[in-house]
């Protein structure tokens, strides 16, 4: 299966109706096929951590399966824009 | 199919643990057959302590750079009675509290019995003060809050 940073960028893009993704592969460091992702997107408002690390999950359900190692960063539009200004 | 075959080959190899870790993901899902990865074993597993961790080796010896970020979490706020569970050494534990808790990575973390997610959750809940609170909630004092009696009066 086609596992690229930039295939997983696009369906978390979709998925989740983010306004910004970032999708690193992490492959090289590790021994095994990894990735550690930056989603923005509304969606995770209101809601907290586990919550939105599962909506990920569930997005990239089937690709989890051939991942080794998944790392998530998941903020609100507002959060972002202030991780920013720091 | 020879690829990932290769890959998983290739990542034993280099944590030089052999075939003991299996092949993640791949072949039978172990089924509730009320072998070591059934969920009634998972839930009796996760409620019998107030913090259970699943990881990659042992607090002693991590084996992994994401279980080895929740041991120093732990050790950080002087966490020092938890039940550590090795997926390492038991394949049908691995998958299985992968679908137990619905959550495709190791390490994993309960605190009460409930799942609060990895190693990247229980970094941001370190950073921001949120594990201080779960770990009070549960009656355990975090060593971050040291002596900090009458300082604010000053």
């Amino acid at each position: 299966m086609e596992l690229s940073a930039e295939y997983l960028r696009e369906k978390l893009q979709r998925d989740l109706e983010a306004e910004h993704v970032e999708v690193e592969d992490t492959t090289p460091s590790r021994c095994a096929s990894s990735f550690r992702v930056l989603v923005v997107s509304a969606k995770f408002e209101g809601k907290p951590l586990l919550q939105r690390h599962r909506l990920v999950n569930t997005c990239l359900a089937e690709e989890l399966l051939h991942i080794h190692a998944f790392e998530q960063k998941t903020l609100t539009p507002e959060q972002w824009t202030r991780e920013q200004q720091k | 199919m020879s690829g990932s075959l290769g890959r998983a080959a290739a990542a034993l190899l280099r944590w030089g643990r052999g075939a003991g870790g299996g092949l993640r993901g791949q072949g039978v899902r172990a089924a509730s057959s009320g072998g070591s990865g059934s969920s009634e074993r998972l839930d009796a597993l996760v409620k019998k302590d107030r913090v259970v961790v699943f990881l990659k080796g042992t607090p002693e010896q991590p084996q992994c750079g994401f279980s080895n970020a929740v041991v120093q979490i732990l050790r950080l706020h002087g966490v020092r009675d938890y039940a550590a569970y090795n997926v390492l050494d038991d394949p049908q534990l691995r998958q299985g509290i992968k679908d137990y808790s619905n959550w495709p990575t190791i390490p994993q973390v309960y605190l009460n019995g409930e799942f609060v997610g990895g190693c990247d959750i229980l970094l941001q809940m370190h950073q921001n003060g949120d594990l201080v609170e779960e770990l009070k909630k549960l009656g355990i004092r975090s060593a971050l809050l040291g002596e900090k009696k009458d300082q604010d009066s000053k």
